[in-house]
């Protein structure tokens, strides 16, 4: 069984007028089947309002389903006594950086988690120590938050997560409200966990550039998944893509309209050399 | 009729040991109907920059020029400026606060005195160009979508009818939808009027197909000032102040140094994909 | 820059007082608050006056920031001097008009002034050489028998210390919405009381919406780490009591016999 697991999971909420009418019935999430194994870095896509938020927030138990089921390490999610359990074994770091930070000095606030699960004063120091160094973020740790940039905030919160040691972090659209600075310097922190943790990895975002490293890519729409693949094979589909109204980096963007203006390249080229590689081969050799 | 600014400094916090230099003798001009993209990371003094333009911040050194007048003139009007200069902030649905779209649109033609009837008109000819739907306007603004919001608001600016808008990261954590949605309003509005356009961002990918005149800030100063494809040639120099050329620029750099017949400032992806096009074809 | 302010007024320094537990310092103001109110001679606040001195060269904070706690009550301090001086009966001293002024009321008087100047210098030499954590950690631990009485001592506690760190992002979100509003022409500044107060609306409505926001997504990112209240917490800083602090309590209490015993029975 992988770390995380769902049968036909489906969410769905009320919608009610101002005097509390039922207005109507949405499925944010509609019989999706998941199995994540553990240690791979998997992407979900989706434009806003596709379902995918909704989905993360069932890994963490903040959410349950109205039907179906979620196993999060072998644990039903419905299962009130499994909670913290849960949320231990998947952490989730959201999308505002300032919204998620509780201390007012960074070591605090990786503490807090360790804090809550009951761990004690000496080992917190440790993990707090090992977090904040594996995010880059040790030299930091007597700082206010107020005081850092979005992206090392963002930093602090995954070390927040990563404290609890978990075996799974699910990351809400971590770069949403980011510069490009901060956003490069999350996903290399992501990365990182990932490679040297073997800390499984769900990370929900429109930026197409960050899912390059996936191992695998869900791609949402209406709470269904959509297309799931390998990045490569996500991005061979120029035209789907842009169907389910999300971005295609520039490069597969150009190899793309390469294609149109009847050059033969192949489909899903992800980086700035293969492109560059490919069209080489193409040109006439030089004299 | 165009922005001048003079030597513009701005230092914070000048009478403390910790005074930071946002802006660092800043000298350009504004002409009419121009429509630029100003680029620099988050600290680099964009904001600070913009908000000298409609006389929110006042200069510490140098003079701001708006239509031949000194702004910070004992008799100018700084309100008239703040209603011919438009400045869309960050996250500007944060400052939404009526009950309805419509009545929050009003906000600003109501304080500028005009008739009931002229802010209505301006209100509904404001919504009109941002596109949001009909049956949008007298909702409450916050059960809107995010990009929905984010148009009401900038047709809260619009409606004072400015003669420049400045626009601070309007695009700013919208999907790939929501953004494509907002440029592309903001291209038609510049097509359709004849009315100047600041866009800050800090992606130069958004910026590059659009505008005409990029200027790039760095600790304060003014780094380049110039056409889209000029500024990438400096695309080294950009990946130093922690910014980035488009991937385009980056292709069509490698494509040429491997001996490839391609002009390197190409800027959009169509243009380099009929300029490799045509050298692959010979 | 509004970023900039710090909470609480404190000022970072190594020193003896700095490094005190939090409860120590809480107890010694509350003792040197009693001593204040005890003294009925002038040997007593000489004596109190001594032993600020001493602490605030220990703390090694500049005398000028223990001032500037004083600027803020220079009213109050003023109309208790003038209602004691003018409204004392006893022995006058000068006659103005119908106003006299007694040797009473001097007393008195001058008495209250010293005692109210010393009571605010002495609680901001705890505020200053203490971080507002250790504040909140120490009022917690320091209150903590009354969580017997069902008193959400823990609750508290946490509500302190959230609110010490939205506070400045708070007043940076303010200052944001205002200028936006300026922006789309709103005055602050002009007209009357009612015309004023009309026009914090569009600053007070986005300000809680934004606020609600904030609070929303924070009770989800605590639940998310596993926060469920008081009950099974381990603490990353307890509070421990060192030998320094133990010779401070000795110290506090023979201040406080020594500085009564001086101020009430001596003379």
């Amino acid at each position: 069984m992988g770390i995380i697991e769902t049968d036909k999971l489906t969410f769905e909420y009320i919608r009610r007028d101002e005097d509390g009418n039922v207005e109507g019935i949405t499925r944010a999430v509609d019989e999706v089947d998941l199995d994540i194994s553990q240690g791979d870095f998997i992407a979900i896509l989706g434009h806003n309002g596709s379902g995918k938020s909704t989905l993360a927030k069932h890994m963490n138990a903040i959410l349950t389903p109205t039907e179906g089921v979620i196993w999060v390490d072998g644990r039903d999610t419905r299962e009130e006594e499994e909670v913290w359990e849960i949320r231990q074994t998947a952490g989730m770091v959201f999308q505002n950086p300032d919204n998620q930070i509780i201390g007012q000095v960074v070591e605090e606030d990786v503490g807090f988690g360790p804090e809550n699960m009951g761990v004690p004063t000496k080992e917190i120091w440790e993990r707090v120590k090992e977090s904040l160094k594996a995010v880059g973020m040790y030299e930091f740790r007597k700082y206010s938050p107020n005081k850092l940039s979005g992206g090392q905030k963002q930093r602090v919160s995954i070390a927040g997560v990563l404290a609890m040691h978990p075996k799974c972090i699910v990351l809400d659209e971590p770069t949403a409200m980011l510069d490009p600075n901060g956003r490069r310097e999350v996903i290399r922190a992501v990365r990182a966990l990932n490679d040297v943790e073997n800390v499984t990895v769900i990370l929900i975002t429109h930026y197409m550039e960050e899912i390059i490293h996936a191992d695998k890519v869900f791609v949402m729409d209406g709470g269904r998944i959509a297309m799931q693949g390998t990045p490569r094979e996500i991005f061979s589909d120029v035209e789907r893509i842009k169907e389910l109204r999300l971005d295609v980096p520039q490069v597969t963007l150009l190899a793309h309209e390469l294609q149109k203006r009847g050059i033969d390249m192949p489909d899903g080229i992800l980086s700035i050399e293969e492109l560059v590689n490919e069209i080489m081969k193409r040109s006439k050799p030089c004299q | 009729m165009s922005i001048i600014l003079d030597h513009v400094s701005h230092v914070y916090g000048n009478d403390t040991t910790l005074a930071v230099k946002a802006l660092d003798d800043v000298s350009l001009v504004i002409p009419d109907g121009q429509f630029i993209g100003l680029i620099g990371h988050t600290g680099s003094g964009k904001s600070t920059f913009v908000q000298h333009l409609n006389g929110l911040i006042k200069a510490t050194d140098g003079h701001i020029y708006f239509n031949g007048q000194d702004i910070d003139d004992k008799d100018f009007d700084k309100r008239k400026l703040r209603s011919k200069v438009g400045l869309v902030f960050q996250y500007p649905e944060h400052q939404l606060f009526e009950e309805d779209v419509f009545k929050d649109v009003c906000f600003g033609p109501k304080n500028l005195g005009l008739s009931r009837q002229e802010t209505e008109l301006r209100a509904y000819e404001a919504l009109k160009k941002v596109g949001l739907p009909d049956e949008c306007f007298y909702q409450s603004p916050f059960d809107l979508s995010g990009g929905q919001k984010r148009r009401a608001a900038i047709a809260g600016v619009l409606a004072m009818k400015p003669e420049v808008l400045i626009l601070d990261e309007p695009t700013a954590g919208l999907d790939p939808k929501g953004r494509e949605e907002i440029l592309s309003q903001i291209v038609k509005l510049k097509e359709e009027s004849q009315i100047t356009i600041i866009l800050v961002s800090h992606s130069m990918e958004d910026v590059a197909e659009y505008v005409e005149r990029i200027l790039v800030m760095n600790h304060g100063k003014i780094v380049y000032d110039d056409v889209p494809g000029e500024v990438f040639k400096h695309y080294k120099n950009l990946e130093e102040m922690g910014l980035a050329a488009p991937q385009v620029t980056y292709i069509m750099h490698k494509l040429k140094a491997k001996g490839l017949d391609v002009d390197e400032n190409a800027t959009t992806i169509k243009e380099a994909a009929d300029m490799i096009a045509r050298a692959l074809r010979g | 820059m509004l970023r900039d302010i710090t909470l609480g007024q404190y000022y970072q320094a190594e020193s003896v007082i700095h490094r005190l537990d939090s409860r120590v310092k809480l107890a010694g103001t509350v003792i040197y608050i009693i001593s204040l109110f005890c003294f009925k001679n002038i040997w007593g606040y000489l004596c109190a006056a001594l032993f600020l001195a001493v602490v605030i060269r220990l703390s090694k904070v500049p005398f000028k920031f223990m001032i500037k706690g004083m600027r803020s009550i220079i009213f109050l301090l003023l109309i208790t001097v003038i209602f004691n001086l003018f409204l004392t009966p006893g022995e006058t001293v000068v006659a103005v008009w119908k106003l006299k002024i007694t040797k009473e009321g001097i007393r008195t008087a001058s008495f209250m002034a010293i005692r109210l100047s010393m009571l605010i210098i002495g609680s901001s030499v705890m505020t200053l050489t203490t971080t507002p954590n250790h504040l909140t950690d120490g009022l917690e631990k320091a209150m903590r028998p009354l969580k017997a009485l069902r008193f959400p001592v823990h609750e508290i506690a946490m509500m302190m210390s959230i609110a010490l760190r939205f506070i400045p992002i708070l007043l940076e979100e303010t200052d944001k919405i205002m200028k936006a509003q300026i922006a789309r022409g709103a005055d602050f500044e002009n007209g009357n009381l009612l015309k004023r107060a009309k026009a914090l609306v569009p600053l007070l409505v986005p300000l809680f919406i934004s606020a609600f926001r904030r609070a929303n997504d924070l009770a989800m990112a605590m639940e998310a780490r596993c926060y469920r209240g008081g009950e099974g917490r381990t603490k990353m800083k307890p509070l421990v009591y060192k030998k320094r602090d133990a010779a401070a309590y000795v110290v506090l209490l023979a201040y406080l016999a020594g500085s009564i015993a001086i101020g009430r029975f001596l003379f």
